[in-house]
């Protein structure tokens, strides 16, 4: 018996052998590495005369999928209309998603992927604090452009560390500090807390409110986990320690889940949540019949309101999602996901007519960005985030709508400064030209 | 015959016993897929390393469950084991100053151990147990990882993982060997190992009692063969090869979280020894490629299709699941013993048909099959 | 005290709903002697039949109903088409194949309806009653408790008083002895599927509403729950599984309640061992070996 065993392990091994050449050689020249195109007359890999391509990981299917799923769409629509207007120096953009699942294990799987058998140009609006910081090191050994990752996390705006990788929202710390401001403007005096993901979310968050309430002005801290959709335990000790102001560091299901959770227990606190759970539409749809708890809900944004029937920016996306996106809802993700490609395409054409990695990087650190939101960009050599300030959201009669001036923020202690200098226009219809 | 040979007996040469003869080959299987990586793209290195990480768990599953008879729906929990040890021990390590060698080997075993003592637990519990209840209780451990490690989440980072500082490939290497393949040729050796000893076990006579056990628990025991300490034994050498995955998964990813390991991946698992082939280690290397390439195999399927962007991202995650369900459905109503067994049986039938078509009716040997199925003369 | 009452009646609540799970699972053990691994997934899929039926009528009872329905002809499709080709062999090969039905079902639904969270809406309101002071079960609660109570009734009737349960359980029982005695076993095997399968899907619609939302993995927890009254109540045993459905309940209720939410699933593990060590065939089966 023992000889078929030995055959059978010998063929094993064998095979792994004989197929790995095969797809080696199925899949084009066996390089050293992803980083080509370093010499001057070389094309960046991704570019050709007539397309740019770019990869992404979102969640796509899993429990984190629900609320970030429709972003990727609509960043391919607003592209879609792009090249159907000529596209940026004449080249099309291409976008390819990839799931990850919000799992980092499978985001290392999909990015080596995008970069090293795609060839992508750059990864472009990467989701998830967890998922990408997976893949920060190997992006940076590749000399990848790592441009607008969908978090706030501070970690990816270490421009010495990694000088490839951008942030697109809002840095969570000033987005706490802008809140907890306006908290101590409109209601001064009040016990308040903090629900937070048990994450980078949640901590710099706190951190942010700390520093504008001071290392005590927070009368009960709880946190959540996304694997368990129960906050009962924790809005009851938020409502035990009598807070009569909430900030909520949550993603929109779980600001759902406790403005719902406190209801039920005859607990009405001024919620005010970060701009990651504080999308109106979505956070309604969860609560359904009960919507109306809503109101007088305080949240934070920084790019053009999706209620808004004057912003042009926001009508503008309006049409593009009629056209390109299949009819889709048009909430905040959709106006997030067409910022992103815009922001990008801004970028690209700034490039210049043969965009290389080091000049798209060198683009978006020049400070001639101008992005789309209510706040300037904060884009430099020496700040690789692209948004460092908010403005105040208020739900009133079932609408959303900015009040005040939007407040913006340096990093680390600094506290925030109104900004009165408008938000950015709307030019050549959302199609970027250099 | 004993007729034929002289009075005094002809003294035979020496040659090497089997364990041997596997060592050997092994060795040099492993030297020919270590060669072979230099001919791979850096991605493709990067999933080698993963099939073999993958392979070490399927090896030590198909066995649990083909040859035991134990159904283990919580292997990934195994490899949880292993990879949070071996996250714990190597940023242990690395923040004591060590480096070199011992950040590699020491983390490794010590996943290993981790894995293997949760195996322990698992199969002392559920020794009385067989079939279902089993099953459910590995069921309801994957179950528990993410709790345990949002409960302890100082120490294990909770949903977001834990972050684990590595030994890098070795410098002198560094001009010839790319990252990728270093992380391929750590994977590569850990299944080699992984595949000889469950190979030997699986060959000698604790496989036979395994599967004496799985037979008929109370034959076995009156044939002298203690029944639980057969059934925790194999649990833990599963669970200990699982451990070694997951360990050097958590090697090639840098990091270690519950989401890696959930219960779809547990059934991922499952589904693969399935369809490569129940208790046979060949039909673990099939399931362990199945389980890599078929995703991405899907994914590009998906991306092709004239599909809407709404429903092309709907398909992206979800066609890979939904054709491992139906092979897994009609792999078990048509061919259960999967993709090894059939190639078994396309084998077996070849051989009939050369050996039918063969030159010389002269005294050819019996097929083995057919002296199995009936006693014949001479 | 006000604590401690408001959680043991939200546990009491939640705890009906694993009851009526676990009886799904009894029913199956009973007439087939395997354990369902699909019926998660399969209440799952009935579930997204009664969203749609409610979203395209408005009516919450016309989808609870063709929940059930759909429920009943899920189970006899994947008893008549997948079950009874894998039957007789080893009770491995079930669950294996039980598996893949799971993938299948949920990778559709995924792919029909998206993996994101659709909320549900209810016919009852979920704010409970105050009694004295403190928040009890809420009339969602009751409505919860009182399906269940009928269901639990109409079971022990079924299998007790009239002729087809006694069959269906002489079919499980005894299948060689039935058939020479005339009992269709075949279609029994069928009706015990389509039975546990209208039933878990009436649990699947009872208890997906009270949490984030509905999505293809929704009752994934559910089923693992579930099953663990099933062996702590004892398999074969309905009884069992109503009372060993309240007692996780409860448990799972106080666990969140005083410790936090997240230990509740290491405190369902933590029973489920110390059942299986103690008493391996559960608290109230009638047997004493474990045979599978």
């Amino acid at each position: 018996m023992t000889r078929p065993r030995i055959v059978q392990v010998v063929a094993a091994l064998g095979v792994a052998v004989l197929l790995a050449p095969l797809i080696a050689s199925c899949s084009g020249d066996a390089d050293e590495g992803a980083n080509q195109g370093a010499g001057e007359g070389e094309p960046a890999p991704g570019v050709t005369d007539t397309t740019v391509v770019v990869g992404t990981h979102h969640p796509l299917t899993g429990p984190a999928a629900a609320g970030y799923a429709s972003i990727s769409a609509a960043t391919s629509a607003y592209f879609a209309y792009l090249n159907d207007n000529g596209g940026v120096n004449g080249r099309s953009i291409e976008y390819i998603v990839k799931d990850d699942g919000y799992n980092p294990a499978t985001t290392q799987s999909v990015v080596r992927e995008l970069v090293l058998e795609d060839r992508v140009f750059a990864v472009l609006n990467g989701l998830g604090t967890a998922p990408h910081s997976a893949v920060l090191d190997f992006l940076d050994e590749n000399e990848v452009p790592d441009l607008f990752v969908a978090s706030g996390s501070p970690i990816f705006n270490q421009p010495e560390k990694y000088p490839w990788t951008f942030g697109f929202n809002a840095d969570y710390t000033a987005e706490a500090k802008a809140l907890a401001t306006y908290a101590q403007e409109q209601h001064p005096g009040a016990t308040a807390c903090l629900l937070g993901q048990d994450d980078d979310l949640g901590e710099d968050f706190g951190t942010g409110l700390r520093s504008v309430l001071g290392d005590d002005g927070l009368a009960s801290e709880q946190s959540y986990t996304t694997s368990n959709p129960d906050v009962s335990a924790q809005v009851a000790a938020m409502k035990q320690a009598g807070c009569e102001v909430v900030f909520l560091a949550a993603i929109n299901a779980f600001s759902a889940l406790a403005v719902g959770t406190a209801a039920k227990l005859g607990y009405q606190p001024q919620w005010l949540s970060s701009s990651v759970g504080g999308d109106y539409g979505t956070v309604s749809q969860y609560l359904g019949e009960n919507a109306a708890l809503l109101e007088g809900f305080v949240s934070a944004n920084y790019l053009p309101s999706h209620f808004s029937e004057t912003d042009e920016w926001t009508t503008l996306f309006r049409q593009i999602n009629d056209e390109y996106n299949d009819g889709a809802p048009f909430d905040g993700n959709t106006v997030y996901g067409m910022s992103v490609g815009y922001l990008f395409a801004e970028a690209l054409a700034n490039a210049g007519g043969t965009p290389t990695r080091q000049g798209i990087v060198d683009a978006v650190t020049s400070g001639d960005l101008r992005g789309n939101g209510v706040v300037p960009l904060a884009l430099s050599t020496s700040n690789n985030g692209a948004y460092q300030g908010v403005q105040v959201t208020v739900v009133a009669g079932g609408v959303q709508e900015y009040v005040g001036d939007p407040y913006t923020a340096e990093q680390g202690d600094g506290p925030v400064a109104p900004y009165t200098g408008g938000p950015v226009a709307l030019e050549d219809d959302g199609v970027p030209t250099s | 015959m004993s007729a034929d040979v002289p009075l005094h007996a002809r003294r035979p040469r020496w040659r090497p016993g089997p364990a041997m003869r596997r060592l050997g080959l092994t060795v040099a299987g492993l030297a020919l897929a270590i060669g072979a990586t230099f001919a791979l793209e850096p991605y493709r290195a990067y999933q080698v390393a993963v099939v073999a990480a993958y392979l070490c768990a399927t090896a030590g599953l198909t066995l649990l469950v083909g040859r035991g008879g134990q159904l283990s729906l919580g292997h990934a929990a195994l490899m949880a084991a292993g990879a949070y040890g071996f996250g714990l021990s190597s940023n242990a390590l690395s923040a004591g100053g060590a480096a070199g060698a011992v950040r590699l080997v020491v983390p490794l075993a010590v996943g290993v151990l981790a894995a293997a003592a949760l195996g322990a637990l698992l199969g002392a519990a559920g020794a009385r147990l067989r079939g279902p209840y089993l099953a459910g209780l590995t069921l309801a451990v994957v179950v528990a990882v993410p709790a345990i490690t949002s409960t302890f989440s100082k120490a294990l980072g909770g949903d977001r993982g834990l972050w684990i500082e590595i030994e890098r490939r070795p410098d002198a290497l560094r001009p010839w060997v790319g990252a990728e393949q270093w992380q391929a040729w750590v994977a590569i050796v850990a299944a080699a190992l992984v595949l000889l000893v469950l190979g030997n076990l699986a060959s000698g006579s604790a496989g036979r009692q395994i599967a004496a056990v799985r037979d008929d628990e109370a034959a076995a025991r009156l044939a002298g063969i203690d029944v639980t300490r057969v059934k925790v034994v194999s649990f833990t050498l599963s669970a200990a090869a699982a451990g070694l995955g997951g360990a050097v998964l958590a090697y090639v990813t840098q990091i270690a979280n519950p989401g890696a390991y959930s219960l779809v991946f547990s059934l991922f698992l499952v589904v693969a020894v399935v369809i490569g082939g129940l208790g046979s280690l060949a039909g673990a290397f099939w399931g362990a490629l199945l389980l890599v390439a078929l995703p991405e195999a899907t994914s590009s399927i998906a991306e092709t299709l004239p599909v809407s962007p709404a429903l092309a991202q709907r398909l992206e995650g979800n066609l890979a699941l939904l054709v491992f369900g139906l092979l897994l459905i009609v792999l078990m109503i048509a061919a259960p013993r999967g993709i090894h067994g059939a190639l078994a049986r396309a084998r077996g039938a070849l051989r009939r048909r050369w050996r039918a078509r063969g030159p010389a009716p002269a005294p050819a040997p019996v097929p083995e099959s057919a002296a199995a199925r009936a006693p014949t003369t001479g | 005290m006000d604590h401690f009452l408001h959680l043991l009646s939200s546990g009491l609540a939640r705890g009906a709903v694993f009851a009526v799970f676990a009886l799904a699972l009894v029913l199956i053990w009973r007439a087939a002697r395997i354990v369902n691994f699909a019926q998660g997934a399969m209440a799952a899929a009935t579930t997204y039949l009664a969203f749609a039926v409610t979203t395209a009528t408005g009516s919450y009872w016309l989808g609870l109903g063709a929940a059930v329905l759909g429920g009943a002809a899920l189970g006899f499709a994947v008893e008549r088409g997948v079950m009874r080709h894998v039957a007789g062999r080893s009770p491995l090969n079930s669950v294996i194949v039980a598996l893949g039905v799971v993938m299948v079902l949920q990778a559709v639904l995924g792919i029909a309806f998206g993996n994101d969270y659709k909320p549900m809406a209810v016919p009852f309101s979920m704010e409970p009653l105050w009694v004295a002071g403190t928040p009890l079960l809420s009339p969602y609660d009751l409505y919860v408790l009182g399906a269940v109570a009928v269901l639990l009734v109409g079971f022990g009737l079924l299998f007790t008083r009239t002729s087809v349960g006694l069959r269906m359980r002489a079919a499980a029982f005894a299948p060689e002895t039935s058939r020479l005695l005339g009992v269709p076993v075949s279609r029994m095997l069928t009706l015990g599927w389509t039975l546990s399968a209208a039933v878990g899907a009436l649990a699947a619609v009872l208890v997906i509403p009270t949490e984030l939302g509905l999505n293809p993995h929704a009752t994934d927890t559910l089923f693992v729950y579930a099953f663990t009254v099933a062996i702590v109540g004892g398999l074969d045993s309905p009884v069992g599984a109503a009372l060993g459905g309240l007692a996780v309940g409860v448990l799972l209720s106080m666990v969140t309640g005083y410790l936090g939410s997240t230990l509740a699933p290491i405190a369902v593990l933590a029973l489920l061992v110390v059942v299986l060590i103690a008493r391996p065939s559960g608290i109230f089966s009638a047997r004493q070996a474990r045979q599978a």
